[in-house]
């Protein structure tokens, strides 16, 4: 279980405008700013709990990913993760977690990523027997098995990735703290890595807690989000409660087997927030969204009907916007 | 025999041989990334070679009379059994962990349930005979041909002189490790370091004998850590010590060692309270 009560993370950073002056300047009298990254944050985790972790750029995701992973020491508050406390980095705590960030990586970069393995089924003491099967699980989950014996830096990103992911998961961890995970991925490897997360964490009951800006990782993987925003939790609960409370209406897609007239469309359905001759969207609540839908089978030629939440880019901009208002 | 002295034993061996596996793996791989690079690896070679320079321009100066108590065949010693030394006792770890800590890349040693001092040394050890591949044996046989006279004979130095290349590189490893670790504290740390490394260079007999000192300024010279890293070990080869002399160095050599290492272990644990894991 993973649990954190009133965590805050304050960072001292030196500030210096442009110019040879200011850096001169800057030499003999600095001057500092406090970065409240994380301001009183809580939250627990259940074993198994597959979790995202949304937010702006700057917002405390990272931070307090590594505050979990033992990397940073809070300013205040506390944190256990597994019961234990990861500031002290306790062994048995570093054998059940890994951290795997999108934009750094640990596979050595000189050699292939068969030594990074090797590597960490050594210093994370995996015996022989559980290492051949996890890498055997490992390399056919994310057909790797023509990139291991390559040199890292020979491999494209989309391939460092999955190798990078094999890697972190030599000694089976049972907390995964993902950053960015598919960042710089192509559309079809995110989907390979989206699928292998879900896969490893439903077949070891692997926590999971996952930052990304694509929403589509979000969707399909984690049921629960948490959502922080200048260091400041602003939700905490199910994925479809944040859409529900953001933005309650749906979006009705409708095609026409033959063409239908504006006016014709508008005195059905309505005000559209696109159309045209053979298609038009329309955003709905509820109770309206019964009412019209029911008018347009019944006067329209359709040939098929979408209805869908509005999409999550759009769900947390309005969120983020609304709560920078509440403000 | 009870069960528990039994079952602490057989833990006690299972922590032994995980530690040596781990070890043997660090610095299996630690060497194949040594040699990733071939041609990178041949320059990297040549570039400790300082010595020899340091033996052209000290033979010539006492091609003509003897300087102090060296004549050109004791240079010749001197110079070789320092290049051997310091093949064998450079490091360099301290431009890795400035360089760690400050592009955050720290985080993923710090994610390994193994020291990172451990995976340092490892990284050093494992590349020290490579740096040595081509010098070392031209060295030696250079000194047991044409310098062998200039060797000593004592056995009891001969015993010392393993010890006292041990402790230079304890000593020179950990110093760095102290630097380095200060990188936690100051964001770089590799102003230090160039100054530490300057009165190495002056100090450690790399150079020139500390023979050539004046007195005063000698004894001043023999309290520094410096000494220790280089020209003690050269000297106990050298027979340029006496016995008493060399279990003294010997002693203080390890007392500097070991103090600089629970020194840099103090420091890196503080130091991490403080580590902001920037971009890692």
């Amino acid at each position: 279980m993973i649990s954190v009560r009133h965590l805050v993370k304050h960072y001292r950073v030196h500030q210096r405008p442009p110019g040879l002056l200011a850096a001169l300047r800057s030499t003999f009298r600095r001057r500092f700013t406090t970065v409240r990254a994380v301001d009183d944050v809580s939250f627990v985790i259940e074993p198994g709990e597959r979790v995202g972790f949304l937010g702006p750029n700057g917002a405390g995701k990272t931070t307090t990913l590594k505050v979990l992973a033992g990397l940073l020491h809070p300013t205040s508050g506390e944190v256990r993760v597994l019961g234990m406390d990861p500031r002290t980095r306790p062994v048995d705590l570093l054998r059940s977690i890994m951290l795997v960030t999108g934009q750094k990586q640990q596979l050595l970069w000189d050699l292939p990523p068969v030594e990074t393995f090797e590597l960490n089924r050594a210093v994370f003491d995996v015996p022989r027997a559980d290492y051949t099967r996890t890498i055997d699980e490992l390399v056919t989950l994310l057909h790797i098995e023509d990139l291991i014996k390559r040199p890292t830096r020979q491999l494209s990103l989309g391939e460092r990735m999955k190798c990078e992911l094999a890697a972190a998961l030599v000694h089976a961890p049972t907390i995964l703290f993902l950053d960015e995970p598919t960042i710089g991925l192509d559309v079809s490897m995110q989907s390979v890595v989206r699928a292998f997360i879900r896969s490893y964490s439903e077949q070891h009951r692997a926590t999971v807690l996952l930052t990304s800006h694509h929403m589509e990782d979000v969707a399909a993987l984690t049921p629960r989000v948490l959502v922080i925003d200048h260091g400041k939790m602003s939700f905490d609960g199910g994925l479809a409660d944040l859409v529900r409370r953001t933005r309650p209406d749906k979006l009705i897609t409708l095609s026409f087997s033959a063409p239908v007239a504006a006016d014709r469309l508008a005195a059905v359905v309505g005000k559209t927030i696109e159309s045209s001759p053979l298609h038009a969207v329309l955003e709905l609540d509820g109770a309206a969204m019964k009412e019209v839908v029911a008018r347009a089978i019944a006067e329209l030629p359709i040939l098929d009907l979408k209805v869908e939440d509005a999409p999550l880019e759009e769900v947390l901009a309005d969120f983020f916007a609304r709560t920078a208002g509440d403000a | 025999m009870t069960e528990a002295p039994l079952e602490a034993a057989r833990s006690t061996r299972r922590a032994g041989a995980r530690a040596a596996t781990v070890i043997a793996t660090l610095l299996r791989i630690s060497f194949a990334e040594a040699i990733a690079y071939r041609s990178e690896f041949v320059v990297w070679i040549l570039t400790t070679n300082t010595p020899l320079v340091m033996l052209a321009l000290w033979s010539s100066v006492a091609s003509e009379a003897p300087f102090g108590s060296f004549g050109q065949r004791a240079f010749v010693a001197y110079f070789l059994v320092t290049l051997i030394v310091r093949m064998l006792t450079g490091t360099w770890v301290v431009w890795h962990m400035n360089a760690e800590i400050k592009s955050g890349t720290l985080s993923q040693r710090l994610l390994r349930p193994v020291h990172p001092f451990l995976v340092y040394a490892s990284d050093n050890l494992a590349s020290i005979p490579l740096r040595g591949l081509v010098s070392i044996p031209v060295a030696v046989i250079v000194v047991s041909t044409v310098a062998r006279s200039e060797l000593t004979r004592d056995p009891v130095l001969w015993c010392v002189a393993p010890l006292a290349v041990t402790g230079a590189w304890v000593i020179s490893f950990s110093s760095m490790l102290v630097i380095g670790a200060l990188g936690l504290f100051w964001e770089s740390s590799i102003a230090l370091w160039d100054l530490w490394f300057s009165l190495y260079f002056v100090f450690s007999g790399y150079l020139f004998p500390l023979a050539f000192f004046p007195r005063p300024l000698a004894r001043w010279v023999a309290v520094s850590p410096f000494p220790y890293t280089l020209s003690f070990p050269v000297e106990a080869v050298l027979g340029r010590l006496s016995r008493a002399d060399a279990f003294t160095s010997l002693g203080v050599q390890w007392t500097y060692g070991l103090g600089f290492l629970a020194l840099a272990l103090w420091l890196w644990r503080r130091g991490l309270v403080r580590y902001s894991a920037y971009g890692g």
